[in-house]
């Protein structure tokens, strides 16, 4: 793997609710080298999506980043730099897509505009110069005849065309690393395809670190160099995709995969987690998935499991580890 | 929360059992159209008043669609969204009428039945619904949403819903113990079940589920497909299964009906779509499905974006977006025929000389 340029450490996030103190995120680390795609796999409420909003700083009150956490882009630390200078960062060394395009993009106003600004927040260039980066985006995500389409509004885009244009609008300034909320969730498996495809190519051409956000194993498989998988606030499994998806070594993450109906034969029941996600507000103690383990113990009941290290670049928290391969000299 | 398990003994049954029946059918659809209509505003009667000969928009969102379901079958309609899928759904369902051609139950025309017997057989075909929030009434509690129809309709008297509700719980998962909670009280999965229970209800002999799992989490999308397969067994329910995600139809039905632009392009078992497709859109839908297996892979796109319904292409709809697309294609409007055993396409490349270049091996590839 090259250099790290996006360098999370001991990241945890948390909510102040009237039932307590929700942990949304419990001190996950990761790193996304350039040009590399990290996939990050979880069921809802498992803490991605605020994982992906906290590198970007947008966690707003009742939400809090543990000052104890750390995230590092090219070296430099996001947490506690001021607001000014957050924004500064935000949009220029990491943007964000999100599942909704309309989250990115203001219906009232014309595409050119809001490219333009974008553009220009970030840097001193004319209008004109500006205008002709905001077309060469345009057309890099593929969309056709760019020059009149800068002049449209939103609403005048199809799903997968809107998509397009916040995935342009978010690499306008060429950022360091792009985060991506589950941007292809909600679109046609054949648009899925087109976009997914565009930023593969998009990303090998810039060197951009990806952050791929999903519930859908079978995208990150595709796509993703590494993935991790997260369960109740805490990335349980991490390593190259192939390895994960072929040999999981965390129940959970086995699970997961083993519930993916093309893994499964036709006409037989799917193999299925039994229970569901525990709340986030009444965790059990010890390692959280030990209540829908087939292979949970006493011990998983009590003591939380602590990352290990295995070969390959591989990681696990379990204290039951399937397919158990060698643990990775300390 | 239990989920009802599979017998290992039924399962084994019901593989080796002979397949659906197709001599009887259990529903027949019958050339069906559905076309909506929006006409003229004010404006635009004025404005055709000076000659602007402005004509009403209509969009064909099914288009001419024969399909014939067997007792006991599973049968898959996927497509894009626009294709028309859903409204075929609702059509089936009796939420919509049709605008030309019949839906038979049993043999029987459903818009010629009156009285009692209309009410029957539309008791008998019920609908799930994508999202449970949206369809199921916030304000009432489950014991009411789950029993309010049998009482209704006289299947159980009001004294005895407690005990029914709690049975049909019970036979999807739920405990009958929680009946008297808020539909907001449930997890998403459990809405799920509670959308199932409410149809169940009533004793259904069809059920039509519109992207009944597309909302859920994969783990909890299983304990419903599971379940949904176990309660075909218990209760000999024939399904609908309208989805776009070709791997939960892939799992669970024995015919799938690929549809685009409000027509059914392909109809075949599931193996022989899955193995090898016919319809160069029914290939394009396979390739690009992501999946497990193939790990970091190049992604390929076909071109272009489904066409406005308003206005759709002549001839086959798919033309403007098929790498083998010739003159034909482009005038005349591809019939739906037997192409090889109980498959059925429609496909111009099926006529040529050649043959249709899919069904060969070394398939080309329809993607760029």
């Amino acid at each position: 793997m090259s250099k790290a340029v996006l360098d999370v450490k001991d990241l945890s996030v948390s909510f102040r609710t009237r039932e307590g103190l929700v942990t949304a995120v419990n001190s996950i680390s990761f790193s996304v080298g350039a040009g590399e795609v990290l996939g990050l796999v979880g069921e809802s409420g498992s803490g991605k999506s605020v994982t992906g909003l906290a590198v970007l700083g947008l966690i707003d009150p009742p939400g809090e980043i543990d000052p104890r956490s750390s995230i590092k882009i090219n070296e430099r630390e996001l947490i506690g730099l001021p607001e000014e200078k957050l924004r500064r960062v935000r949009g220029k060394d990491v943007a964000m897509i999100f599942q909704d395009p309309m989250t990115t993009l203001n219906p009232v106003l014309r595409i050119d505009t809001q490219m333009i600004e974008a553009i220009r927040a970030h840097e001193k260039i004319s209008e004109k110069a500006a205008r002709e980066r905001a077309r060469q985006a345009l057309e890099k995500v593929g969309i056709p005849s760019a020059d009149e389409r800068l002049k449209a509004y939103p609403g005048q885009f199809s799903g997968g065309m809107r998509q397009r244009v916040a995935i342009a609008t978010a690499l306008l300034n060429r950022p360091t690393v792009l985060v991506a909320d589950e941007p292809t969730t909600a679109l046609d498996v054949t648009i899925q395809a087109q976009i997914l495809s565009e930023v593969q190519q998009l990303c090998s051409e810039t060197g951009t670190a990806l952050v791929w956000i999903t519930h859908d194993l079978s995208v990150v498989a595709g796509l993703a160099d590494r993935v991790a998988v997260m369960y109740a606030g805490r990335i349980v499994e991490e390593g190259p995709v192939s390895a994960v998806l072929e040999a999981p070594i965390h129940p959970y993450a086995a699970g997961l995969i083993g519930s993916v109906p093309s893994r499964n034969k036709r006409g037989v029941p799917l193999a299925q987690i039994r229970g569901m996600t525990p709340s986030l507000t009444n965790l059990p103690p010890g390692c959280p998935f030990a209540p829908r383990c087939d292979y949970a113990t006493d011990i998983c009941r009590s003591t939380m499991p602590e990352p290990t290290p295995y070969e390959g670049g591989r990681a696990a928290r379990c204290h039951h580890p399937l397919s158990a391969p060698t643990p990775a000299a300390a | 929360m239990t989920t009802p398990s599979a017998n290992p003994a039924t399962k084994s049954a019901a593989k080796a059992g002979s397949g659906p029946d197709m001599s009887r059918p259990i529903l027949e659809l019958d050339h069906i159209h559905k076309r909506f209509t929006r006409s003229l505003d004010m404006a635009e009667k004025v404005a055709n008043l000076f000659g602007a000969g402005l004509q009403d928009q209509v969009v064909r969102a099914v288009d001419d669609v024969s399909l014939t379901v067997a007792r006991g079958e599973v049968v898959g309609l996927v497509g894009e969204s626009g294709c028309g899928k859903s409204t075929l759904g609702r059509v089936i369902a009796g939420i919509l009428e049709a605008s030309e051609g019949t839906v038979k139950y049993h043999g029987k025309e459903v818009s010629k039945m009156t009285g009692a017997e209309r009410r029957a057989t539309d008791l008998t075909i019920q609908m799930i619904f994508q999202d449970p929030m949206a369809s199921l009434n916030p304000r009432m509690r489950v014991v009411d949403i789950i029993g309010e129809a049998p009482v209704v309709h006289g299947i159980i008297r009001r004294s005895e819903i407690d005990g029914y509700v709690s049975e049909v719980m019970r036979k999807v998962g739920l405990d009958p113990t929680t009946r008297m909670r808020y539909p907001h009280q449930f997890s998403g999965g459990q809405r799920a079940r509670i959308g199932i229970a409410r149809a169940l209800a009533v004793n259904p002999k069809i059920l039509v589920c519109d992207e009944s799992t597309a909302a859920l989490d994969v783990s909890i999308q299983a304990q419903v497909l599971n379940l949904f397969m176990d309660l075909r067994r218990e209760l000999d329910l024939t399904y609908v299964f309208v989805s776009h995600d070709l791997g939960v139809v892939e799992h669970i039905s024995d015919r799938v009906a690929v549809m685009y632009l409000g027509r059914i392009v392909e109809l075949a078992k599931t193996e022989a779509i899955f193995e090898g497709p016919n319809h160069p859109y029914t290939r394009a839908l396979l390739d690009e499905v992501p999946r497990l297996d193939a790990t970091k892979k190049q992604f390929t796109a076909l071109k272009g974006e489904i066409p406005s319904p308003l206005a759709p292409p002549p001839g086959c709809h798919f033309h403007p977006r098929c790498p083998f697309a010739f003159d034909r294609c482009r005038q005349e409007r591809p019939a739906l025929k037997e192409v090889g055993q109980g498959r059925l396409s429609a496909c111009h490349l099926n006529d040529t000389a050649e043959g249709n270049p899919l069904m060969k091996a070394n398939a080309p590839s329809v993607t760029s």
